[in-house]
């Protein structure tokens, strides 16, 4: 359907040790899963990522930001280091003792892993970011492989007594102001006019969120005022178009860094979702994107366009009767429905022109999406009890309401906010979705025993399989890697060999899965690969 | 449950509204008992699992600047 990813940082938190600080914990996380995968055994140390091609100052409208007059956190092609000084200046110089420190006494925190994701330390959140994959079913699962990951790392901090025990939230704002992300990314083709995209996908992404808002109890960015809204990012965003993410936050983002051939592809950042917990809100969030920007690339979106989008975005996520109206330039009042009715109407018909939502001869995923959009929306219209099963904002909802009922609580009081927060817990015994999962009241897309097979298992069908196999079968030779290289140190090279992976529909299972069982180790492999027929050259 | 998703339709500015909770409308007869049992057991199982200290756990839960 089209090359997609997820990108998730959790909410942390050690409620025992108040104040620790929050890059060390994510560090830690990090390292948990070093050690739970025994990938630094294996290597020595975590698999570096390889910030050659990183470039998150390119601006998709056509210019490069100076990086003096860039904010700190825009620049992510520097590995994100938490040196001894700031270790020592937050821990005092016995932290320096930790283990997992390279010779500079630094720690490093990244890894890339054996099913092709990165897990890493963003600023102060861990972040996994998903393998590339090609449809939103998998998208979910991959996602949810994450959370999986996630969860590893807490059981074992939470099994270390040296520790203190760490909590990890699948969700996107403390309520005290500030908000983290998951973002979105998705392949397009560069030829699209960036103009274009932003004009088809302003109206959808202010009302997308009827169908995927995680939901959240308090309203504006500190919850300084009591009640409960759609979206956890909707208060946070302050700008139409813009390259950052952490300050003036824009419902399109310009970040211009394919991680792919440039000049045929750029990789839309999307910033403006919640992290989804709710399969069904997941699948919708990924699959009705994708046929939108299916739309923008043929011209066909919808001619909509909305007056002030951010003041609007944030009337649909305060507005849980979903009957506020939108006013759009032309002078239509539509409501978020009718504009998600009309980019529907238009994906079904571009569908069935091209045949993708054919059950034969299909691509096997539109006609899932287009029937689940449809549905969704039909039951937010007029059955929102039945939507409580697969819209997560309204799951959420029907819990706090339950509790609004039997003990009378009203907004502001710390139960809901609770509720709200232990929602997002990803410990099953804790986390409240997963006792809702477990009660059969919420839908599931994909099983469980397909979501643990993703942490450990690459996607077959992009260049992720490449990538995560190598980590899995020659994990102590590759040194480095990025979405689009891997870096081996084999013995017998003079030198380390980069192999680029610049296409994200090579490296599949299919071009590559024999060469990963003919080769039991990397010098062979590599001499297969990079086209030499004898061994390797003496160093 | 049932009954909060028939709520009226709010105004836009539903934040003025949301400071004091509505009284529901009485959910249909037919399904009051059965959805009102489900969400007691539910509400049970959760009261079960949530942290102690709901003021102090939320008020505490403070995160650094992400993206």
């Amino acid at each position: 359907m089209r090359v997609m990813g997820a990108e998730t940082e959790y909410g942390i938190h050690a409620p025992t040790a108040p104040g620790a600080n929050a890059t060390m914990m994510s560090a830690r996380v990090v390292q948990a899963y070093a050690q739970v995968t025994r990938q630094r055994a294996a290597g020595g140390a975590e698999t570096r990522w390889d910030y050659t091609d990183e470039e998150p100052l390119h601006d998709a409208r056509g210019w490069t930001l100076e990086r003096g007059a860039a904010h700190p956190s825009q620049l992510t092609d520097q590995p994100p280091v938490l040196d001894a000084e700031a270790v020592a200046l937050a821990y005092g110089r016995e932290e320096l003792e930790l283990d997992g420190q390279d010779e500079s006494g630094t720690l490093l925190m990244n890894m890339v892993l054996g099913n092709g994701a990165r897990l890493y330390v963003d600023h102060a959140h861990p972040e996994y970011s998903s393998p590339e994959v090609t449809n939103p079913r998998d998208a979910v699962t991959w996602d949810a492989a994450g959370d999986l990951v996630a969860l590893a790392t807490v059981r074992r901090l939470a099994a270390d007594p040296e520790l203190p025990a760490v909590n990890l939230y699948k969700n996107n704002t403390d309520n005290k102001s500030v908000s983290y992300g998951s973002h979105e990314n998705y392949l397009m083709p560069r030829s699209v006019p960036f103009g274009e995209i932003v004009r088809g996908l302003t109206p959808f992404f202010v009302t997308r969120q009827i169908m995927c808002g995680a939901g959240r109890v308090g309203l504006g960015q500190d919850s300084s005022i009591p009640g409960y809204q759609i979206s956890q990012r909707a208060d946070f965003f302050e700008a139409e178009v813009g390259l950052e993410t952490t300050i003036r936050r824009p419902i399109i983002n310009t970040r211009d860094e394919p991680h792919a051939t440039a000049d045929k592809y750029r990789r839309l950042h999307v910033i403006i979702g919640d992290a989804n917990l709710s399969q069904v809100s997941n699948y919708l969030k990924f699959g009705t994107t994708a046929m939108v920007l299916s739309l923008i690339e043929a011209g066909l979106a919808p001619k909509v366009e909305v007056h002030e989008p951010v003041s609007a975005l944030q009337t649909v996520s305060h507005d849980t009767s979903l009957t506020a109206k939108l006013r759009l330039l032309d002078g239509r009042r539509v409501t978020a429905l009718d504009l998600q009715w009309m980019y529907h109407e238009a994906a079904a018909k571009l569908a069935q022109d091209t045949g993708v939502a054919d059950a034969v001869d299909g691509d096997g995923h539109t006609h899932e999406v287009l029937e689940r959009w449809a549905t969704t929306l039909t039951q937010l219209d007029s059955n929102k009890a039945a939507a409580a099963s697969s819209v997560e904002w309204l799951a959420k909802l029907s819990l706090l309401d339950g509790y609004r009922e039997r003990d009378g609580l009203a907004w502001g009081e710390a139960r809901l906010g609770l509720v709200d927060l232990q929602w997002a817990d990803i410990r099953p015994e804790k986390g409240l979705y997963y006792r809702f999962l477990a009660r059969n009241r919420m839908q599931r897309i994909v099983d469980d025993g397909d979501i643990a097979a993703a942490v450990t298992e690459p996607p077959s069908d992009t260049r992720a399989y490449f990538r995560g196999r190598c980590i899995s079968n020659f994990g102590k030779d590759v040194v480095g890697a990025s979405w689009d290289s891997v870096i081996f140190d084999v013995p017998g090279y003079g030198r380390l060999q980069r192999v680029p992976t610049r296409e994200p529909l090579r490296g599949t299972k299919a071009l590559t899965g024999g060469l990963f069982a003919r080769h039991r180790t990397a010098g062979p492999f590599l001499a297969e690969l990079l086209g030499q027929k004898s061994t390797p050259p003496p160093a | 449950m049932a009954g909060q998703e028939q709520q009226q339709p709010q105004s836009r500015d539903s934040q003025v509204e949301e400071d004091v909770p509505e009284a529901p409308p009485a959910p249909p007869e037919a399904q009051a008992s059965e959805s009102t049992q489900g969400v007691d057991d539910l509400l049970d199982e959760i009261d079960g699992v949530l942290e102690s200290n709901a003021e102090e756990f939320v008020r505490a839960f403070v995160q650094k600047g992400g993206q």
